[in-house]
């Protein structure tokens, strides 16, 4: 699983970095820092993190597969 | 409404974050037909800002940033394929092994590359990067990891500061160039380059302005430069961060607008052809398009923003599969961040835009403000440092062409609110860096002769 922030829309809420700390992290005061590959242990804490986020920026999802190509 | 606007062939060519939103959008719109994406690199779409940052901390690595898809597109990928031409009149894209691929309505979402250092020899040098692929992000983050005595970035705009930013953060010794009198000025203007500037050198930055590089050296590695002052720096890693040039030269013989800023298209992301003739199946969106906005002069616009390639991919796919009364306009308003020397700035409106500022909340010795930018008595963009939740407001103001000065909307409303200074923003061809938001006229691409 694959993750994004829409760091357009994020406003240091850090919410996520409650939710799933191993994943997101605060740089500074309120730069977003966050693993693009998301650890299978990790899946449920960052479906809870999205849910979670004030302004909805977390995006988790498959990337294109390579059954694709 | 005609049903068959959600029918046939469309061909996406460009795989990134452009090309991969407006495909996932085309099937969210209802078309049922065949959907083809074309991209160079050989790779699913992948994010490009973590490269400049988590990657080259060692927090992720340059091949895992692939975007996750909001759903599946049911599309034809074709990745490592470059695309070498489009026929208008026959509705082809031509690729490079030969094969052509008609359509009946095209999106170009080609993007941008890194703009190389000049001299290709020099260039070829082991330890020299640009910064835009993953396969450069990684080649950089190994090399940073190896922990080298010096890295050189050549350019102090958004990415060449991101990378010193990143650098510091690793304990390695690094010294940017920059031709313009301080980072981010190109971007910013004056005040906030000047903030930019003090955070690189408490950072421990070698900050070095006003000059240009003026050759790489080494024999087959790289050793060092030499800048314009007649100075030496000894490096053995040299990053040109010297901004970004459009993808346009596989459309040159199309007879579409398009030019070195871009192709230029309409509001609603509708390609113009060479003639300034609006085109009604070819469209275009993400950092290779050029479209004007009313609320800054009609002027055109490129703009080099990940938000701006969601919103304008998803504007564009409505359009492709909507008739003409059920368009819309691509009216969003520019946004960008930047998270360095431990700072989140962000961007709304266009900054170059505009003739004076003030500092509406904050301070500068505070590191921590919202800067708004006026011009001719309209609030035209606002920046803010640390002050994230702050921006919706004033891209209120910029929606509304508020009156600059902004007038009291904030508890924190800071003295200097009342006090107007010059934006100074920089003609960027003294720069070595690019603006992100690039005002582009109003002329068409190519000078046309009548015969």
């Amino acid at each position: 699983m694959r993750t994004v922030v829409d760091l357009t829309r994020c406003q240091g809420y850090a919410q996520c970095v409650f939710h799933a700390p191993e994943v997101f992290a605060l740089h500074g005061e309120e730069g977003l820092l966050y693993a693009t590959a998301v650890p299978d242990d990790q899946v449920a804490r960052v479906r809870e993190a999205a849910a979670a986020c004030p302004v909805q920026a977390i995006l988790l999802g498959e990337e294109v597969t390579s059954r694709a190509l | 409404m005609p049903s068959d606007l959600k029918e046939g062939r469309i061909v996406v060519v460009g795989a990134s974050l452009a090309g991969l939103r407006a495909a996932e959008a085309l099937r969210e719109e209802g078309f049922t037909g065949e959907l083809t994406v074309v991209g160079d690199e050989p790779h699913a779409p992948y994010d490009r800002p973590p490269l400049s940052k988590q990657v080259l901390l060692g927090q992720a690595t340059a091949y895992t940033t692939e975007l996750p898809l909001r759903r599946d597109p049911d599309a034809e990928w074709r990745f490592g394929v470059r695309a070498t031409g489009v026929d208008l009149l026959a509705k082809q894209v031509l690729l490079e092994d030969g094969e052509s691929l008609p359509y009946d309505r095209l999106l170009i979402a080609t993007g941008t590359r890194a703009r190389p250092w000049p001299d290709p020899d020099e260039a070829a040098l082991d330890g020299v990067f640009t910064l835009r692929t993953r396969e450069d992000g990684a080649g950089l983050a190994e090399r940073l990891a190896a922990g080298p005595e010096r890295v050189l970035v050549i350019g102090g705009g958004f990415t060449g500061s991101e990378i010193a930013s990143a650098c510091r953060e690793m304990g390695l010794q690094v010294t940017v160039a920059e031709r313009g009198p301080a980072p981010l000025v190109g971007a910013l203007g004056a005040t906030l380059s000047k903030l930019a500037a003090v955070m690189q050198r408490n950072h421990g930055v070698d900050l070095r302005t006003g000059v240009t590089v003026t050759a790489l050296t080494g024999n087959g590695a790289f050793t060092g430069a030499e800048l314009s002052d007649g100075s030496r720096v000894h490096a053995d890693v040299c990053v040109v961060a010297l901004g970004a040039l459009r993808n346009v030269e596989w459309l040159a013989d199309s007879g579409l607008a398009a030019g070195p800023r871009g192709i230029a298209c309409d509001a609603g992301c509708r390609a113009f052809t060479m003639y300034g003739i609006v085109t009604d199946d070819i469209f275009v969106a993400g950092d290779v398009s050029r479209f004007p906005h009313p609320l800054f002069g009609y002027q055109m616009l490129s703009l080099e923003h990940w938000g701006n390639a969601v919103e304008q991919a998803e504007v564009a796919a409505h359009n492709m599969v909507s008739p003409g009364a059920l368009q819309r306009p691509h009216l969003s308003i520019p946004t960008f961040w930047s998270t360095q020397f431990g700072l989140n700035i962000k961007s709304v409106g266009v900054p170059t835009y505009s003739d004076h500022i003030v500092i509406a909340q904050g301070s500068l010795e505070a590191r921590r403000l919202a800067m708004v930018y006026g011009y001719q008595g309209r609030v035209t963009a606002a920046v803010t440092v640390d002050m994230a939740k702050s921006l919706d407001y004033y891209r209120h103001l910029i929606e509304t062409a508020a009156p600059f000065p902004p007038p009291p909307g904030a508890a924190d409303r800071a003295i200097a609110a009342d006090i107007t200074i010059p934006s100074a923003v920089p003609d960027p061809s003294g720069l070595s860096h690019g603006p992100t938001v690039a005002l582009t006229g109003h002329l068409p691409d190519r000078r046309l002769t009548v015969v």
